[in-house]
């Protein structure tokens, strides 16, 4: 899947938002991993996240377990990065 | 099925065991099954009486680095690893023995104990990491 332009991702709802801020590396990853859970097949998850490799992170992990990885928007520093669940 | 990641965590330090948890935790999640045995010093780490209480720094750890983090949080993340993932933890049966520590005294993230022979085993043909 391809990762969304800016505009289209803040056009985003999320089924869930995760506030990982302030979490090292792996702490994002596993919450997003177990919220994943909680949102429908086909349904987004929004992760924010204070630790800059989150983003990349996630892109690696939706990638290799099936999930749809949609990109991320820098906020007020923190990133919002937004995966689609995909099985 | 996927071939599974093997750790013999064998040191007992706050850093290692952060570091050992970190892999565990980042491998697990990404849908790779764990095979951790506990040798020696971890061994005592994953005491019930004793986890997630401080065990300071190895010792090529710089003066500078000893209290840049009051607590590392690996015994939550081994935890989570396990909740998440596909994560064996088995302590070595000859630490036990040497350290006196009954299995029973171990927390309950461990999964029993087990001799090499069963380690290597599970391992397969992955690889095989020593912390």
């Amino acid at each position: 899947m391809d990762a969304l332009a800016t505009p289209e991702l803040a056009a985003i709802v999320a089924d869930k938002v995760i506030d990982a801020r302030g979490a090292a590396c792996p702490g994002p990853l596993l919450d997003a991993k177990k919220s994943m859970a909680a949102v429908p097949v086909g349904g987004v998850i929004e992760l924010w996240s204070t630790d800059t490799v989150t983003k990349s992170d996630a892109a690696a992990w939706a990638t290799k377990v099936g999930h749809g990885f949609l990109g991320y928007a820098e906020a007020d520093g923190y990133d919002r990065v937004f995966v689609r669940r995909g099985k | 099925m996927t071939t599974p990641i093997s750790i013999v965590l064998f040191s007992g330090t706050d850093d290692k065991l952060h570091a050992a948890a970190t892999l565990v935790a980042g491998a697990s999640a990404m849908g790779r099954p764990v095979n951790l045995l506990l040798q020696f010093w971890a061994v005592d780490a994953f005491r019930s009486d004793r986890i997630g209480q401080p065990r300071g720094l190895a010792t090529d750890a710089g003066a500078s680095a000893a209290e840049a983090r009051a607590a590392l949080p690996w015994a939550e993340t081994f935890r989570m690893a396990k909740e998440l993932g596909e994560v064996q933890v088995r302590a070595c049966s000859a630490s036990l023995d040497f350290l006196g520590i009954p299995v029973t005294d171990l927390d309950a993230v461990v999964d029993g104990a087990c001799g090499v022979a069963a380690f290597f085993a599970d391992a397969e043909e992955g690889p095989i990491t020593f912390i």
